[in-house]
């Protein structure tokens, strides 16, 4: 790696005003997306500013309205083995056990995970391939190239790249909102308008900007959270990441759908709601095979794929099929 | 931040961690304080190996693909090959050259010989390691992605082999010893 300095953040106004007025500083938390771009050399701070020190930032709790409060600081470990996330979101233990390893997991922080950048591979490269991502103006090297793991969906020709989050494609399927601190003070972002589509400028993964600072995540209670599923498709079973996933949560009135949230996962540069199929659900038999089907395909009408990972248009929709099914099961 | 400020505690300041040259730490590995100065880059890893000489703990993909580098920081595995030492400041490490106690193996360092987990023997320690926190991790309810219902409390008997092979897939095997590693753990685990 190349040569930092290292400091620790004593509380968070200080840390905050640091990484606002140095666009050469980066927080680190786990460390474990970003010692590896910058083993990559993909990422290139000057500055490092450890944040772990900074207080109370790690509780997970289960408010009394049946939503969830979790603490950017939290470790995906903690966040899947905690009763009230499994009780009453199974979708979100099961979006991070099917991420990473038992020892990542350990690392890994909540506000980290979500800030974790794509796993294309041009991107990633440690020959600094042309990639707009990575190096803005350079070109995208997957548009053309090796494209069966890009997206499907909401891709410009400057960047095709996917978003790696597994619990992110699930909190944006539960409506959850992300709580953060910045130089004018704390606000809140909803999941679903968190990441960005690549546009002109894929360099901006999400809505942030200098300074902020991810304090929480916020899920809300909803009669659908109890009755959800994560459904991963991988190219071998365990430790990797998704070809394609699926989160799944309904509320049901007898075997019908009354209500219906589902988020796909590698398939864009964020997770993707299938908004026109939750409309479209709604009322449907839970076992009236052709009609779930024929609803999750109204989400499909404009899927791009790229030359290699036509199979995503399928595989996507039979991976929600699925996912649904499963939550439906827990209804 | 800059290279030559003093180390400062309390609010208004972010404490800088030495300088870009050298950092000061200590670390409690295998129950021995140990202090020594390291580049703020340095790799708990790449302290462990090269400053203390413990090489026990392999270094092989160095980018937390394989585990062969699993040790446990204040009780829990973790991949040291992705955290900076400068990080783990004060805490508590141990390697796979401290789990014997009075000259006797571990448990799962015993269950793997008894069962033959290994070949070439490198990804053995990153394995060892792993399976140790493993159990205590099934131990304390944690449930994994072969559990099926994340919603139930986990016990230590349902710990099967696709269990154990979910919960130990961050350690890769290139002479593939895992039909006898599952064997190892299984053993160790009932009888632990």
């Amino acid at each position: 790696m190349h040569p930092f300095l290292l400091a620790s953040a004593n509380d968070a106004a200080t840390a905050i005003a640091a990484h606002a007025a140095d666009p050469d500083l980066a927080y680190i938390a786990g460390g474990t997306d970003l010692i590896g771009l910058m083993k990559d050399r993909a990422a290139l701070p000057k500055r490092l500013l450890d944040i772990n020190t900074l207080p109370d930032m790690a509780r997970i709790e289960a408010l009394p309205d049946g939503g969830l409060r979790i603490g950017a600081l939290a470790r995906m470990s903690d966040v899947a083995a905690h009763p009230d996330v499994r009780r009453r979101f199974p979708v979100i233990a099961e979006a991070l056990l099917f991420a990473a390893s038992g020892q990542l997991r350990n690392m890994a922080s909540m506000g980290g995970n979500i800030m974790q950048r794509t796993r294309c591979a041009y991107f990633r490269d440690e020959d600094d391939l042309p990639c707009n991502k990575r190096r803005p103006g350079s070109g995208c090297s997957a548009l053309h190239g090796l494209n069966r793991n890009h997206a499907i969906f909401g891709w410009s020709e400057a960047c095709v790249a996917t978003n790696p989050s597994d619990v992110a494609v699930a909190l944006a399927a539960l409506d959850a909102t992300v709580a953060v601190r910045g130089l004018a003070g704390e606000r809140t972002i909803p999941f679903t308008g968190f990441y960005r589509l690549p546009g002109e400028t894929p360099e901006r993964d999400n809505v942030l900007g200098r300074g902020d600072l991810i304090v929480s995540i916020e899920v809300p209670a909803g009669a659908e959270g109890r009755a959800s599923h994560y459904l991963k498709i991988r190219d071998r079973q365990s430790y990797e990441f998704a070809v394609v996933s699926a989160a799944a949560a309904v509320a049901v009135d007898g075997r019908r759908i009354r209500s219906a949230r589902l988020a796909l996962g590698g398939v864009a540069h964020k997770p993707w709601r299938l908004t026109a199929a939750e409309v479209a659900l709604r009322s449907a038999s839970l076992g009236d095979i052709e009609a779930l089907k024929s609803a999750l395909a109204t989400s499909f009408t404009d899927a791009r794929p790229l030359a290699h990972n036509a199979f995503k248009v399928e595989l996507a929709q039979r991976v929600a099929l699925r996912a649904l099914q499963a939550a439906g099961a827990r209804a | 931040m800059n290279p030559a400020a003093t180390v400062t505690r309390g609010t208004g300041e972010n404490t800088v961690v030495g300088d870009d040259a050298r950092v000061p730490i200590g670390l409690t590995v295998n129950g021995r304080v140990r202090t020594m100065t390291v580049e703020p880059r340095t790799t708990l890893l790449d302290a462990l190996r090269d400053e203390l000489g413990l090489t026990g703990t392999k270094k092989a993909c160095d980018r937390g693909e394989c585990g062969a580098c699993t040790v446990h920081v204040d009780g829990r595995r973790l991949l040291s090959c992705m955290t900076l030492a400068a990080m783990q400041d004060g805490k508590q490490i141990t390697t796979i050259e401290g789990l014997e106690r009075d000259g006797n193996l571990h448990a799962i360092q015993a269950a793997f010989i008894e069962h033959d987990g290994f070949q070439c023997g490198f990804c053995t320690p990153g394995q060892i390691m792993s399976a140790v926190a493993m159990i205590e991790e099934a131990k304390a309810d944690w449930p994994s992605a072969a559990t099926t219902d994340v919603g139930r409390p986990f016990t230590i008997a349902e710990l099967s082999a696709a269990e154990i092979r979910e919960r130990m897939s961050g350690n890769l095997c290139r002479c593939a010893c895992y039909p006898n590693i599952v064997d190892a753990v299984a053993e160790a685990a009932a009888r632990s």
